[in-house]
């Protein structure tokens, strides 16, 4: 590769960067749950990315790069809890990160039903949060979450349907 | 959240509960110095491999590793790596033929490593 062809791969790359780091680090935090490891799992997302942006770019055929970006910070994340044996450190129902994440609106309107809500994802099978953290957090269409899951669309609608519904059984009163 | 409250309702709360959430300043300095690190580093290398230092083997190692990746993003790692190790590699070598080879065949290791990855 030529020096101009680097140029534009690193302006490219950097383009990618500006685009979606908000989304890696929602991913990233709403899947690990505390914001030290948040940070440590967005950075190695990136540098991950950055290494391999040139073929992914190739083999993009001009479609969207987010939902590659998701599936790295999402195997990343995998590999993570591999390696320590462990589930989230810190409970996302916790007061203060709620009324970190959310406007005095939001918290006035349903404070009990959110709590409610962020506590039911954390029990859900990983599967499921991911694809609603994908979904609610990041807005992502059945199509790019079944990109970054490495799914068809057909399974990933089912995926989605039946993560709603657990949830739904688990945050609403018998 | 009442039994009787419809879907919509109940996706409209969990997309209230699962609000993006803003990085920290100090997260997106953190990673665009890694980066601009790395982009300076494969640079570096690249300008720096010029005929005349080729002549003297200390000057191989940079310009092997650039050279057996190319200008890829994965440049940048390979040198790094074989920097990294050039010192443990000094200690060991005989003489500074033997250093040269031995850095080559490392960089050369380090590029098959990053190639059986992509």
């Amino acid at each position: 590769m030529d020096k101009p062809d680097k140029a534009r791969l690193d302006a490219a790359f950097t383009e990618l960067y500006k685009a979606h780091l908000r989304d890696v680090y929602s991913y990233a935090y709403y899947r690990v749950g505390n914001h030290h490891d948040a940070e440590d799992l967005t950075e190695q997302t990136f540098l991950q990315a950055y290494r391999h942006f040139e073929r992914a770019q190739a083999e993009s055929d001009g479609r969207p790069l987010r939902p590659w970006l998701i599936r790295i910070a999402h195997n990343l994340a995998a590999n993570l809890y591999r390696d320590r044996s462990r589930r989230p450190q810190t409970p996302l129902d916790d007061t203060t990160m709620l009324s970190a994440m959310h406007t005095t609106e939001d918290l006035v309107e349903g404070r009990d039903e959110l709590a409610r809500i962020i506590a039911g994802i954390q029990k859900l099978p990983d599967e499921r949060r991911d694809a609603l953290i994908m979904r609610f957090a990041l807005g992502m269409d059945n199509r790019e979450i079944a990109r970054a899951m490495g799914k068809t669309d057909g399974a990933t609608k089912v995926l989605l349907h039946r993560a709603i519904k657990q949830l739904e059984g688990i945050v609403t009163p018998a | 959240m009442t039994p009787d409250a419809g879907p919509m309702e109940f996706e409209r709360m969990l997309r209230m509960a699962l609000a993006p959430v803003d990085p920290p300043e100090s997260l997106q300095t953190r990673v665009e110095t890694t980066l601009q690190e790395l982009t300076d580093a494969a640079v570096d290398e690249l300008e720096g491999w010029e005929l005349s230092a080729m002549r003297d083997p200390r000057n191989w190692v940079r310009p092997a590793a650039a050279a057996v990746v190319g200008a890829s993003a994965g440049t940048a790692l390979v040198v790094l790596r074989v920097r990294q190790q050039q010192r443990r590699r000094a200690a060991q070598s005989r003489n500074p033929l033997d250093l040269a080879q031995r850095t080559l065949r490392a960089a050369a290791g380090e590029a098959r490593k990053l190639a059986r990855r992509d």
